[in-house]
C-alpha cells in the first residue's frame, strides 16, 4: 500500500542513510582533535536525547531524571570491567540492560502520577540515585572510578589517542537510536504511545493498556540511555557520580529535543548539532570563568525557540501539511 | 437475542445519586436512543457501559459474560467502542493515524491497519481529509473522525455520546445516514441524545432517564406521548395540557 505515511517514511529512511554516508566520510578529513571532540559529543547527546524522546517525545512521559540510567549504565559497565574483567564491548549492553531495568523500576510507581508529578518524581528518584553513588565506596564514592587502560581495541572500546574510532562507535550508538525511533514510528507501539500522549482516556478506550505502552518506552529509553552512558564512560576513562549522574546530565540529555523538536525524528539530532557544539566553544573559550555561561545560552535557546516556534526547530523544515487535501 | 443486558446497575459520585437501579437489554443489530434531560445520567451510564467506570451495585453482561469493573481496556476488546461528549482527538496525527490507532486493536501489523483504517475512513466520508491533522478538522468532521476511529476496532456495540448535538440540520441529517449505515452493517448502536426530535426518527426504541432512573422504555411513538416523559422535559404545566 502506497500513501502518505509509507511515501514519508522511505524518504526519512533514505535522508537517514544519506546523512550516515556523510557522518563516516567527513571525520576522514579532520585532524582536529578539538573538533573531533565536538562531533563526538554531538552525536552521543543525539543519540542520548533521541532516546530520551522515545519515552519524553512518543509516550509524553517528560522525565528529568535520565542521568540515572545514564551513570548506571556507565557504572555497569566500568565496574564490570575493573571488578569482573568483562570487556566494556561486552559490559556495556549489561550497562543497557540495567539502564532499561531502572527505568522499569522507576516507572512502576511513578507512572501512576500524572503530567507535571511524574517529571518532579523523576528528577527526585534522580538526585536519590546520585546522593547513593556519591556515598557508596564500592562503586568509588566521591572518589570514583578510573578506567584501566588496556591495548587499543574495538573489544576493549579503547583506541588510544585516536580519535576517530570512538567517534564510529558513537555514530553507531547514534544510528542505533534513530532506527530504533523510525521503526517504533512506524509499529502498533508508537501509534498506542503517541495516542497515550494525545488523550490517554480515548487511547484506552480504543483497547490502548496506558500503563504498559508507559512502560515499554521506558524500558527502551532506560536501555538506550545506558549504553550511551556506558559509550560515554570509556571515552572520558574516568567516572564519579559528579560526571555521570550529576541532575544536569538530565537537563543536557532533555534539551536537544526539546529544542530541535519533541516527539520527531530529526529533532534531537539537530538540537545537538546546535547545542553542543556551542556548549563546548562556551566552555573552552570561557574556561572555568565561564561556568554557567553555557547554562544561561541554553535558557535564551530555549526562551526563543518556545516563544518562535514552539513545535522546534524542526518545524522550520516541515511543509505545512503533508498528504492530500 | 440481547447484546447487552443492564442489570440493577446503580452508582453514586459523593453523595450524588447518577444512577438508580437501571435495568434494561439491548437487543443485537438495533439502535437503542438513551434519552432524558441534563443530569439524568445518560453519560455515567455510558461510562459503565464502556468500563470508564464500576458500578456501585449491578451487572453488566456482553453477550451473557460479565463485563462491569473490567476496565475500559477490556471491553474495547470485547467489542464496545464509543464516542465522546466532548470529542478527544489524538491531534498530533494525521486522520489516517487517529484511526490506525483503533485498528491496531485487532490488527497486528501496521499495513493490516492501514488498510483496514483507509476503508473505515472512506465509509466514514473522511477519506479525502486522510492526510490533514486532527486538529485541522472542523467540528462535524471530528465527530466523524471519533466514529471512524471506533469503527476500526471492530466493535459489536458502538456507544454514541450526543454526537449529533450542536450540528447544523444539514450535518445532522449526513449524521444520521452514517449511523443507520453503522447499523446495517450489523453493530448495535446506543446513542445519547438530549434533542429528541433528532434522535427519535432514528432509533427503535428509546430508554428515557431522568433524575438517574429509567423513566420509561418503549418505542418513539409511545416516548412522545407519555405523560411522565413530558412532565421531566417540560415541566407539570404541558403534561396536563
Amino acid at each position: 500500500m502506497d500513501n502518505f505515511i509509507t511515501r514519508r517514511r522511505r524518504h526519512e529512511l533514505m535522508v537517514a542513510g544519506g546523512l550516515l554516508v556523510v557522518a563516516i566520510v567527513v571525520p576522514l578529513f579532520i585532524r582536529d582533535v578539538t573538533a573531533l571532540n565536538v562531533i563526538i559529543l554531538s552525536l552521543l547527546f543525539a543519540g542520548l536525547s533521541q532516546a530520551w524522546n522515545i519515552l519524553g517525545g512518543y509516550c509524553g512521559q517528560i522525565s528529568l531524571g535520565h542521568a540515572l540510567y545514564f551513570g548506571m549504565g556507565s557504572y555497569v559497565s566500568t565496574l564490570l570491567y575493573v571488578h569482573g574483567a568483562i570487556p566494556p564491548s561486552i559490559g556495556m549492553f549489561a550497562g543497557a540492560a540495567v539502564g532499561g531495568l531502572a527505568a522499569l523500576l522507576v516507572g512502576w510507581p511513578c507512572f501512576r502520577l500524572s503530567g507535571h508529578y511524574y517529571a518532579i518524581a523523576t528528577v527526585v528518584v534522580g538526585e536519590i540515585g546520585y546522593l547513593l553513588f556519591l556515598n557508596w565506596d564500592y562503586v568509588g564514592g566521591a572518589t570514583g572510578v578510573y578506567i584501566p587502560i588496556a591495548k587499543p581495541s574495538l573489544l576493549n572500546l579503547q583506541f588510544g589517542k585516536d580519535k576517530l574510532p570512538y567517534l564510529y562507535v558513537v555514530l553507531a550508538f547514534c544510528a542505533a537510536t534513530w532506527l530504533a525511533a523510525w521503526l517504533i514510528e512506524g509499529s502498533r507501539w508508537g501509534y498506542a504511545w503517541r495516542a497515550v500522549k494525545d488523550d490517554m482516556v480515548a487511547a484506552r478506550s480504543l483497547g490502548v493498556n496506558i500503563f504498559s505502552s508507559k512502560m515499554a518506552a521506558a524500558a527502551i529509553s532506560g536501555a538506550f540511555t545506558g549504553l550511551g552512558g556506558a559509550i560515554y564512560g570509556l571515552y572520558v576513562g574516568y567516572i564519579d557520580p559528579d560526571s555521570v549522574m550529576a541532575g544536569h546530565f538530565s537537563i543536557l540529555i532533555a534539551l536537544p529535543a526539546v529544542l530541535g523538536g519533541v516527539g520527531t525524528l530529526w529533532g534531537p539530532i539537530l538540537g545537538a548539532a546546535l547545542l553542543i557544539p556551542m556548549k563546548e566553544l562556551s566552555s573552552s573559550y570561557l574556561g572555568g570563568s565561564g561556568r554557567g555561561v553555557d547554562l544561561m545560552l541554553y535558557g535564551a535557546m530555549i526562551v526563543v525557540v518556545a516563544l518562535a516556534q514552539p513545535q522546534g526547530v524542526v518545524s522550520l523544515f516541515r511543509r505545512r501539511a503533508h498528504g492530500p487535501a | 437475542m440481547a447484546l447487552l443486558e443492564i442489570d440493577g446497575v446503580s452508582k453514586s459520585f459523593g453523595g450524588v445519586a447518577a444512577n438508580v437501579d437501571i435495568s434494561f437489554a439491548v437487543t443485537e443489530g438495533e439502535i437503542l436512543g438513551l434519552i432524558g434531560p441534563n443530569g439524568a445520567g445518560k453519560t455515567s451510564l455510558f461510562n459503565a457501559i464502556a468500563g470508564e467506570v464500576t458500578p456501585d451495585a449491578g451487572e453488566i453482561r456482553l453477550d451473557g459474560a460479565p463485563i462491569s469493573g473490567l476496565g475500559p481496556v477490556a471491553c474495547a476488546e470485547r467489542g464496545i467502542a464509543r464516542t465522546f461528549q466532548v470529542v478527544r482527538s489524538f491531534d498530533s496525527m494525521t486522520v489516517l493515524e487517529n484511526v490506525m490507532v483503533g485498528a491496531f486493536s485487532r490488527a497486528g501489523h501496521a499495513p493490516v491497519a492501514m488498510r483496514a483504517a483507509q476503508e473505515t475512513l472512506e465509509f466514514c466520508g473522511l477519506a479525502n481529509r486522510a492526510g490533514r491533522f486532527a486538529w485541522q478538522l472542523s467540528p462535524p468532521e471530528k465527530r466523524r473522525l471519533e466514529v471512524a476511529r471506533a469503527l476500526a476496532t471492530q466493535p459489536k456495540l458502538l456507544l454514541l455520546d450526543e454526537m449529533l448535538t450542536g450540528l447544523t440540520p444539514t450535518e445532522a441529517q449526513e449524521g444520521v445516514q452514517l449511523v443507520r449505515a453503522v447499523r446495517d452493517r450489523g453493530i448495535t448502536v446506543i446513542m445519547v441524545e438530549h434533542v429528541m426530535e433528532i434522535v427519535l426518527p432514528l432509533v427503535s426504541r428509546a430508554v428515557v432517564l431522568n433524575l438517574g432512573r429509567v423513566l420509561t422504555i418503549g418505542a418513539p411513538a409511545e416516548i412522545v406521548k407519555n405523560p411522565d416523559v413530558i412532565r421531566a422535559y417540560l415541566g407539570d404545566r404541558y403534561a396536563a395540557a
